[in-house]
């Protein structure tokens, strides 16, 4: 099953940025592009676990801040020569800006 | 409809600048691609190996049939072009291919030059150019037994080693008394001919061949001037290649040697280019792969409109592909009548090395046995870098800094396979050389992104750049004044950094749109190096970009493993007092700090803080009075000092005082890379200030300024800046320092590689001779710490419950 929960809104994460939200399945980073397109990654590079909510964001990819490997915001895969691949979660900009995030379960 | 591109010649040039112009526009042009071979494009470098038995032609191939479908490019592959029709603008194929251009591209290379001697037509004597040749020379050794090569150069040493390896007998027969003149002097030349005579070559030096003899049209033996002859069943001519420029002739196109192009490629008619070892460019030809790749780039640039960029000729450097032979050389290695040679010579070791020195600069070198050097060398000159200061030192090499972690590992040609050159990433020799060979790596980067050797902490870049030579033959860095600042832009630091200045830019998009990047959002590379240039060029103007930063400048805390932060609050000079140290021991009991530990600046570490903790344990420090002590930043890291002479019995003056005047006046400012200072109390040096990126040492009669010190990867020891006798002086030449370095060093940058770079004679010049310019130099440096001299931990523990600290929402199970 899964629902739709309002997180905030997209003014509360800086552009090029992320903030994260705690869901049951662990923590989770939700990015925001220069475009205003929105993104859920688990908070948890594929390598070491690095935080990838504290990396830099460039177009559609962050960059892990431990030992910068590059990630994809929609997919979670991992740049080559780099290999892994990062939960993702659907979620969506309403037009009032409010975040909604779907958990599955 | 696209414009029409086609490109004669399917090799090495013309296919990299097909590959550069696919990654710029891969949909403005329709390509047709000729190739005289029956080939796809292949790794002409590698023909050495492939003729030694040490790779296979599938090992060489660069482009594949399906690259060519892939990327709609049609391969007309054995089909020459016989003709160019400008007033068409067509081309003819000897099969009858016509075929109309939008522009065109002369890619033909260039052919091996077989001497027009009696008997140069009969069966066996073949030049050294391409698989053919590579295939008639392996057959040949199945059957016959002797082999000739004509032509003690790079080419002709490559084929005799091949052919020796096959199994037949070999002779060198060259013109002139020494081998491979062009690249080394007699000396070396010398080691290098004992050398390939041990491995079984014969030579024939200062042999003219008079003629070729034959038998049923067949080579049976060659003959000399001198009257003696030697038994051939193959002849090898290497002596020299002709840039194949019959077509452009032909066609009307001005040549000389080759085809004349100007600094964007182009030929005398506007759409026609060319490129590679057909071309002539301010009187050169080339016949390296390196010039060709850099000229590749350019071309692409113009064939897809952007039209900004520039070739201007090549310095170019040279590798033996024999395996177990080391031999490098650059420059003009005879010197001229002002330069002069500085020698190192064991000749039991077998190890040469020669520097040409002119006007205080590298200008050519020769190394054999030991070239681990050899890209340290060919960089200083290409930088013209004033190596005065380091000159006595200059032989030993780089390596004799040391690289931490690789020992004095530096033979990496004896090394195993299974020896680890990337300690960080844990690659492997034998990873590397099978990369570069099969993905076809050409570049440093190429080897980063293929296998992360070099890709952390660079420590072993110099072990890999000798593998790319050693298995490639050549150094394929670009020269390092067109050394990108990222994959992002063709632009270099410097070139960046004027840009700013002129177009007086003061965002980072205001930077992408001017200076057409190529990527909408920059990368994690150059977006904090704009920051910093933008910063520090307008430290009034420009609005500093956090989302540019790394996290640790973000967080203003050092990232962990873990992802939890570490937490150094400043102590002036490294001086505490108990009630500082009661509010540290306060606060690591209310956060629960993990880790309480004494760091290498002489400050106090508190490791395991969540980022939700870091304004709350801010302010509370705030409190107690410290500041941030930007441990985590690009910035002034810590001032050292040791105790002087309030206290040691040792000490001339009061170092701990002048650290703590010189922390006072530098801390808060950022800086391409992190900046250490220490300052001691007599030159027993407990400080440790001759390792630090400005170190003061205390004398009886002032101070002494040593810069450009570095404790880390490699180690380097400051050089001695002057001497001066008072403690405002001491300030003045720090801030002056400071702010040299920061206006003039690239982002990341350190102090020791900078000074490296542009020679501490420099630094000299416009800090202690220029008593003007270090003043005003100072004052800058002062005026912006005006603005930069905020605690960032005051700002931001005053917004704890910002999303960047917290999480947005806490979603219940
Ligand atoms: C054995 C060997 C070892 C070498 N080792 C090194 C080394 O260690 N380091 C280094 O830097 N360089 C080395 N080189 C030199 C390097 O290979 C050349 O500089 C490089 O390949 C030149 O590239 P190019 O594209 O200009 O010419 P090529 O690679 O020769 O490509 C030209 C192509 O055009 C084709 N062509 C010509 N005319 C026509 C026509 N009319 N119609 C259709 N096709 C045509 C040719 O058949 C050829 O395939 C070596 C060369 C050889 C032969
Ligand atoms: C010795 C002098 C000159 C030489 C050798 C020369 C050569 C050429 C050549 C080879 C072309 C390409 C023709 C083609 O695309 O088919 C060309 C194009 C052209 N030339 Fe010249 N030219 C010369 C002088 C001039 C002068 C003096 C002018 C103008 C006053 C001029 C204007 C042009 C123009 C407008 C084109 C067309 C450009 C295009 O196709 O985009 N040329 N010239
Ligand atoms: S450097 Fe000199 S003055 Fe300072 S502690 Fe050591 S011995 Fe004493
Ligand atoms: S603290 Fe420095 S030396 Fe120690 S493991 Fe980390 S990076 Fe390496
Ligand atoms: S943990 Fe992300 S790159 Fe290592």
């Amino acid at each position: 099953m899964s629902q739709q929960i309002a997180i905030g809104t997209l003014n509360d994460i800086p552009q090029m940025g992320a903030t994260t939200v705690e869901t049951p399945n662990g923590r989770y980073a939700i990015f925001r592009t220069r475009n205003d397109e929105v993104f859920a990654l688990r908070d948890q590079c594929p390598h070491k676990q690095g935080p990838l909510s504290q990396g830099i964001v460039a177009g559609h990819t962050v960059t892990c801040p431990l030992h910068n490997w590059k990630i994809d915001l929609s997919s979670g895969e991992a740049q080559a020569p780099d290999e892994g691949c990062v939960n993702t979660l659907p979620i969506e900009a309403q037009p009032d800006g409010t975040l909604l995030l779907t958990l599955v379960d | 409809m696209k414009k029409k591109l086609v490109c004669i010649g399917n090799g090495m040039a013309g296919m990299r600048t097909i590959e550069e112009i696919l990654k710029l526009e891969p949909d403005m042009y329709e390509i047709s691609v000729f190739g005289e071979e029956p080939h796809e494009n292949y790794n002409r470098i590698l023909l050495s190996p492939v003729l030694a038995g040490e790779k296979t032609i599938d090992d060489i191939i660069l482009n594949s049939a399906e690259w060519y479908t892939e990327n709609n490019i049609t391969l007309y592959k054995d089909e020459k072009v016989i003709e160019i029709d400008r007033i068409h603008n067509q081309i003819k194929s000897e099969k009858g291919t016509v075929l109309e251009y939008d522009r065109l591209l002369i890619a033909t290379g260039s052919t091996a030059f077989i001497i027009p001697i009696q008997g140069h037509q009969l069966d066996g004597v073949i030049g050294f150019r391409d698989i053919k040749d590579v295939n008639t020379m392996l057959s040949a050794a199945q059957t016959g037994k002797n082999a000739v090569v004509i032509g003690g150069g790079l080419l002709g040493l490559e084929a005799a080693n091949g052919l020796r390896k096959q199994g037949m007998t070999v002779t060198v027969v060259h013109l002139l008394d020494s081998l491979m003149e062009r690249q080394l002097d007699k000396s070396a030349s010398s080691l290098l001919k004992c050398s390939l005579e041990d491995t079984g070559l014969n030579f024939k030096m200062e042999a003219q061949t008079e003629a070729i003899l034959g038998t049923d049209g067949k080579v049976s033996a060659v003959k000399f001037k001198d009257g003696s002859s030697v038994d051939a069943d193959l002849v090898v001519m290497a002596v020299g290649i002709r840039p194949n420029i019959n077509l452009a002739q032909q066609a009307g196109l001005q040549c000389e040697r080759g085809i004349l192009v100007d600094d964007t490629l182009q030929t005398y008619d506007p759409k026609i280019y060319s490129i590679g070892e057909c071309v002539q460019h301010r009187g050169q030809v080339y016949g390296l792969v390196a010039p060709l790749f850099e000229q590749a780039k350019v071309c692409a640039n113009h064939l897809v409109d952007l039209g900004y960029s520039r070739y201007e000729g090549s310095v170019t450097s040279t590798k033996l592909k024999v395996t177990g032979i080391d031999l490098f050389s650059a420059g003009n290695f005879t010197g001229t009548d002002d330069s002069e040679d500085i020698i190192f010579q064991d000749p039991s070791l077998g190890v040469y090395k020669k520097l040409v020195i002119e006007d205080n600069k590298i200008i050519g070198t020769v190394l054999y046995g030991a070239t681990l050097d050899g890209s340290w060398y060919f960089q200083l000159m290409r930088d013209q870098t004033d190596i005065s200061a380091m000159r006595d030192k200059l032989l030993f090499g780089q390596a004799h800094l040391g690289d931490s972690g690789h020992g004095d590992e530096n033979h990496i040609l004896t090394m195993p396979d299974d020896a680890e050159v990337c300690g960080c990433n844990g690659v492997c020799k034998g990873d590397i050389v099978n990369a570069i060979v099969k993905k076809n790596l050409f570049t440093v980067d190429d080897v980063r992104a293929e296998t992360k050797a070099s890709n952390s902490c660079g420590s072993c870049t110099a072990l890999v750049e000798q593998l790319l030579a050693s298995t490639l033959g050549n150094d394929y860095s670009a020269s390092p004044a067109h050394k990108p600042l990222c994959k992002c832009t063709d632009l270099t630091h410097d070139e960046v950094k004027d840009e700013i200045v002129k177009q007086k830019l003061t965002s980072i998009h205001a930077v992408y749109e001017a200076l057409d990047w190529k990527t909408p959002d920059g990368c994690a590379s150059c977006r904090p190096a704009l920051n910093y240039y933008l910063m520090s060029t307008f430290p009034d103007v420009v609005e500093d970009d956090s989302q540019s930063r790394f996290i640790n400048e973000r967080a203003h805390g050092n990232i962990q493993k873990d992802g939890t932060y570490s937490v150094v609050p400043r102590m002036w000079g490294g001086v505490t007092n108990p009630a500082e140290l009661r509010a540290i021991a306060d606060v690591a009991d209310k956060y629960d700090v993990k880790l309480v530990k004494v760091t290498g600046g002489q400050r106090i570490d508190l490791f395991g803080l969540t980022k939700e903790q870091l304004p709350h344990i801010w302010a509370d420090l705030n409190k107690a009075g410290f500041v941030s002590g930007h441990a985590y930043g690009k910035a002034l890291r810590t001032v050292k000092t040791c105790v002087g002479s309030d206290w040691c019995r040792f000490g001339t003056q009061d170092s701990t005082g002048m650290g703590i005047k010189l922390e006072k006046m530098t801390w808060g400012s950022w800086t391409p890379h992190k900046f250490k200072i220490a300052v001691s109390g007599c030159p027993r040096n407990c400080s440790e200030a001759t390792i630090k990126d400005f170190g003061v040492v205390a004398v009886d009669s002032g101070w002494e300024l040593h810069v450009g010190g570095n404790g880390g990867i490699k180690v380097r020891v400051t050089d001695l800046l002057c001497k001066v006798s008072t403690e405002e002086e001491v300030q003045e030449y720090c801030g002056a320092f400071m702010q040299l370095y920061r206006e003039q060093a690239h982002y990341l940058e350190r102090t020791a590689p900078w000074i490296e770079r542009v020679g501490l004679k420099y630094v000299q010049e416009i800090i202690v001779d220029d008593a003007e310019q270090r003043k005003l130099l100072h004052e800058r440096f002062l005026a912006s710490q005006d603005i930069s001299q905020v605690d960032p931990w005051a700002e931001l523990a005053k917004k704890p419950n910002s999303p960047q600290f917290k999480p947005l929402k806490r979603i219940a199970a």
